[in-house]
């Protein structure tokens, strides 16, 4: 989802008569100039690098025997692959659980300051947003150390209270406990970009709204929420996108958790130490772009469900 | 130095190179077919002898080599070689540790360029770089000289079946116990000779004390498990000739490894957490542990993490199977070797060697980085084994570990395959003993496991 401005090339009208210039630019070339920049850099950065991974999906090499042209058989063999399929069900439960909290609760913080209703409201803004600022590696060592069941404070204080220690880096806990960080990480992002298009909601609106007798909350259900829609539409793909790509958080958690985090928890993870562990640099890659399509229907499910509604 | 696993390596056939129907292309070809892969110089593994002169005219041409490597303040040593040789300037760069600084390697190699000359290499990860035919053979380089300026059974490590010398030894890691003084001696614990006193300590200690383990055997640290077969005596990898691998890591040995520590996991009454994370250094700051078997870096680095508990620490020899032979394993340390892309190899195996064997860099790799020493000399150094540790009590501590370097076996063979024999070990063994379930079964499924991957590689896999 790139929304590229498409530079105008409707030429200005002059009094006078128009002078060509000549051997140099026709006016109306100037743009695709502007654009020059950005598509060499897509090329290079973006198309040329997942044209080679294709290429490689291709092949299969083999510390001994070399290389081979095997066709389309690491996507077939991906397709069977049960640890491919435990992952990506794995990310796509984590988001339809994870998304829907984080989002909510982002709406609720951003109808929240907009209100107008709170004080310190520039001070909350920011400690909402803070922690999307902190890096998800330092984060996520951050809550290893929080969640660790001897050592950490909740164990600390579940210890304290006399209570057992839930035990966050467990098998039964790990899902919730990376839900909880990614949250953390995100619910100030998702919130700013909400409270954003909120503050783009004409004053007239509001004023209609209040003339014809509405509370604060008929105000936020019949007027802000529809606002919202694309912002919202645009953080739950984002969201849903960022799920299934999900890697930083669990690579992370794997040291303090080896046996709950194996190199097949997320499908990301998979692709990772497919080609960093067992070198199977072609499988990866295919195993890659099996996540990118698995990626893609899910994010234009979330687009035609939206617009269906829209519509209806 | 620390432990780590993994390592990377790759196949360097040209991707251009499309395997014809006749079948395999030897290296050689594919390499020099490779455009910009080639290192060219005389970087060839047949075992013609560099004369002197070739060395003494390659030694005063201005060269720049470039060295990777994570060894805190290495500059000092590499200041010792510009010294000698103020032609050659070596540039140091920081690739990461472990895993990180292999994977870079791995595909510098890949890509034909980007390689240093001279790398930072485990002796675990020293196969997984010669299936690929990426390392520069030393031998024609003098390197045979060194042989016994090191420890016999870091030699038979860098060695290869043909005589050729993959890398310069530069500080090793066999394996010892340190342990608790104060807490054996609240519990009436006498230092464990073999392994079951070892077992009979940890009944004992936990009962007496439930929040008190004799030791934590870590789940993910297959470099330890490795080690701990070592000393057993398992043969669990070897190969022979290009693409002949035999995998065995169920056999008897590791069977009987998997039931005692397996068991006493299961007994609960040794800890199975992930180790170098912040509870395990509470831990063992806390006094949960009572002892850390570990390697001869172990040591300095426990001084350096566990402060708190400075005075109370002993060293000995690990626990023994076999109290006539006394044996250990090694865990961590590592060499130099030169990458066979080098477009300076008299150089780069030149710095290879002084940096290991020339007498002041050696000593200042034990006086400056606490690197456990693998020349001969200077384990064998009063002012080295002499030095009385006041974290340990004043103990000998450097003694101790000569001497337990001493029977560490010379034929421990490491698979051409690390990272996925690592994480293969992790997934199973390290998973079952975490989770206190059947470690024997779960050796039979990392048999089955890397043999699957073996043959997928291509590797004609001997069933044991």
């Amino acid at each position: 989802m790139t929304a590229t401005t498409v530079a105008s090339t409707e030429e200005p009208r002059r009094a006078g008569p128009r002078r060509r210039p000549r051997g140099g630019l026709r006016q109306g070339a100037a743009g695709p100039l502007f654009v020059a920049p950005f598509m060499v850099l897509f090329l290079l950065m973006f198309l040329a690098p997942l044209g080679y991974a294709a290429y490689l999906s291709l092949f299969r090499e083999k510390l001994i025997g070399g290389n081979a042209f095997v066709g389309l058989d690491n996507y077939v063999t991906a397709l069977k692959d049960p640890l491919l399929r435990q992952g990506v069900t794995r990310v796509a439960t984590f988001l339809v659980i994870q998304v829907p909290l984080m989002l909510l609760l982002a709406l609720a913080f951003a109808l929240a300051l907009d209100s107008g209703l709170l004080r310190l409201a520039r001070v909350i803004r920011l400690g909402i947003f803070v922690p999307y600022a902190v890096p998800s590696v330092v984060a996520t060592l951050m809550w290893g150390y929080l969640y660790g069941p001897d050592f950490g404070p909740f164990a600390q204080l579940s210890e304290k209270l006399g209570l057992p220690a839930p035990h966050f880096l467990g098998d039964g806990w790990m899902p919730v406990s990376l839900a909880n960080i990614v949250t953390w990480e995100f619910v100030g992002y998702n919130m700013i970009i909400l409270y954003a298009a909120l503050r783009t909601v004409p004053q007239e609106l509001y004023e209609a709204a209040a003339m014809d007798g509405a509370g604060a909350w008929r105000t936020a259900w019949s007027i802000k929420l529809p606002a919202l829609r694309p912002a919202l539409l645009l953080t739950l793909l984002f969201s849903v996108i960022g799920s299934f790509q999900l890697f930083n958080e669990p690579k992370l958690l794997q040291p303090v958790a080896p046996d709950v985090i194996d190199n097949a928890y997320t499908a990301n993870l998979y692709a990772y130490s497919l080609a960093f562990t067992g070198q199977q640099v072609n499988y990866s890659a295919a195993v890659s772009f099996f996540l990118g399509l698995v990626i893609v229907i899910f994010s234009y499910a979330v687009l035609f469900i939206a617009n269906r509604r829209r519509t209806s | 130095m620390r432990r780590s696993n993994s390592t990377p390596s790759q196949s360097q056939m040209s991707r251009r190179l499309l395997l014809t129907a006749a079948g395999a292309v030897s290296l050689g070809a594919a390499l020099s077919a490779c455009g910009g892969g080639d290192g060219g110089g005389s970087a060839s593994s047949s075992s013609k002898p560099v004369s002197q002169a070739d060395i003494d005219t390659a030694m005063k041409k201005p060269t720049e080599l470039t060295f990777w490597t994570w060894v805190p303040d290495i500059d000092q040593e590499v200041a010792l070689f510009e010294k000698k040789y103020p032609a050659i300037k070596v540039k140091v760069v920081n690739a990461g540790q472990g895993v990180q600084h292999y994977t870079k390697l791995r595909t510098a190699i890949k890509a034909g360029s980007g390689a240093p000359d001279v790398a930072q290499m485990e002796y675990q990860a020293i196969p997984t770089f010669t299936i690929t035919d990426s390392l520069l053979d030393l031998n024609p380089y003098g390197a045979a000289k060194l042989k016994d300026t090191f420890v016999d059974w870091t030699w038979g490590q860098v060695s290869g079946p043909k005589g050729e010398i993959w890398a310069i030894p530069q500080d090793t890691g066999p394996m010892g116990m340190l342990y608790r003084a104060d807490i054996f001696e609240k519990h009436g614990i006498e230092p464990p000779k073999t392994w079951d006193d070892f077992a009979a300590a940890a009944r004992k200690l936990h009962k007496a004390d439930p929040e008190v383990y004799l030791t934590n055997l870590a789940g993910n640290e297959a470099a330890a498990w490795h080690g701990l077969l070592w000393q057993a005596g398992a043969k669990p990898y070897a190969t022979s000739g290009k693409g002949n691998v035999s995998i065995d890591v169920d056999d008897t040995i590791s069977k009987k490894l998997a039931t005692y520590w397996g068991g006493l996991a299961q007994e609960g009454v040794i800890g199975v957490e992930p180790d170098f994370t912040d509870a395990w250094f509470s831990a063992l700051n806390k006094g949960k542990y009572a002892t850390w078997i570990t390697a001869a870096w172990g040591p300095v680095f426990l001084a350096g993490s566990a402060k708190s508990t400075a005075g109370k620490w002993r060293a000995a020899p690990l626990p023994q199977w076999d109290t006539s032979k006394p044996s250990s394993g090694n865990w961590g340390g590592s060499t130099s070797a030169v990458i066979k892309q080098s477009k300076n190899p008299i150089a780069a195996a030149v710095f290879a060697q002084f940096l290991n064997s020339d007498p002041a860099s050696a000593k200042l790799f034990n006086t400056k980085q606490s690197f456990f020493p693998a020349t001969k000399p200077l384990l064998e150094d009063p002012s080295f084994t002499g030095a009385a540790a006041p974290f340990y009590g004043g103990q000998k501590v450097n003694q101790a570990f000569a001497d337990i370097g001493e029977t560490v076996s010379p034929d421990f063979q490491w698979p051409p395959f690390l990272d996925q024999a690592v994480t293969d070990w992790t997934e199973t063994v390290g998973t079952a003993l975490t989770r206190k379930k059947d470690a024997v079964a779960a050796l039979d499924a990392w048999q089955s496991r890397l043999t699957t991957y073996a043959k997928a590689q291509g590797f004609t896999v001997k069933a044991p």
